[in-house]
């Protein structure tokens, strides 16, 4: 239980971040890759402040023996920089570009983003899905 | 330098991290996103779902009060609608698997234990993204 509220409060924290920050704007996120345009740097400030508190938080946390509720950390096994990694991140990239929204902000957004929310998750979730039947 | 909004993105930036520094810190797991999601869809049968949901619920559910309290934070405009949108969901979704992150899993959690393979992740989906803006709208794709 106390592992679920966890969960929750970690989502709702970061839901409130993504809506603060304004991650939630495709407009915003465009904007910030419209770097020979009307280039806003505001993403990359979302970016310092996330990634100020991650690396001192988790120096933190990663040097207690395990997680408050939970036997063990799952970090990730893969050490490989390959074609997966790569054009994953590629294709990632592309499709963020195009809309400017990535997986957070769109399941933040899925009651508040009306239909265009929906056509990205559905595309995104149906991608996802996928995906992942091939590999089963 | 249009619409820069500092203190807001530091300020929306920390509760992210705040955020993965707390699931890290409860349930030794990662903040990313479409890692999250992607373990809520897989054909796995291993009980690691409930937490997921419960991070998804939280992920949807404080914006919707957060809006109720103060409108404004909802204000958005779309560059894409419809089915563009709907592929450009399906090219995020089948990136995010093939490479194992996003913005959030390797930009955030990742580069924050300098993961090399976070480092080159977000390097190339930035680079992808800067490419496929400036293409975007020299063809004009955009509304």
């Amino acid at each position: 239980m106390k592992g679920l509220i966890s969960a929750f409060v970690s989502g709702g924290l970061f839901g409130a971040g993504l809506l603060i920050s304004q991650m939630i704007n495709p407009e915003k996120v465009i904007g910030f890759l419209d770097i020979v345009g009307d280039w806003d740097p505001s993403l990359a400030f979302v970016m310092i402040g996330a990634l100020v508190v991650t690396f001192l938080g988790y120096r933190f946390v990663l040097n207690q023996p395990s997680p408050a509720f939970s036997d063990r950390f799952y970090m990730p096994t893969a050490k490989d920089i390959d074609g997966a990694l790569i054009g994953g991140a590629a294709f990632f990239g592309i499709g963020w570009g195009l809309s400017g929204l990535c997986p957070g902000p769109a399941i933040a957004l899925s009651a508040l983003g009306g239909l265009n929310v929906v056509y990205f998750l559905g595309g995104m979730v149906g991608a996802m899905f996928l995906f992942r039947w091939r590999k089963r | 330098m249009e619409n820069f909004t500092p203190i807001s993105a530091l300020l929306g930036g920390g509760l992210i991290g705040l955020a993965a520094v707390i699931l890290m810190g409860t349930l030794g797991r990662v903040a990313g996103i479409s890692g999250i999601t992607g373990g809520l869809i897989s054909f796995s049968s291993s009980d690691d779902k409930s937490w997921r949901l419960a991070f998804v619920l939280g992920l949807i559910l404080v914006p919707i009060i957060l809006v109720f309290v103060k409108p404004d934070l909802s204000v958005l405009e779309f560059k894409l609608t419809g089915w563009p949108l709907l592929i450009s969901g399906a090219i995020v979704g089948w990136g995010t698997q093939l490479g194992n992150g996003c913005t959030s899993g390797h930009g955030v959690c990742g580069n924050a234990r300098f993961s090399a393979r976070s480092i080159v992740a977000t390097v190339t989906f930035m680079i992808a993204g800067f490419v496929t803006v400036f293409i975007s709208k020299y063809f004009g794709l955009y509304l």
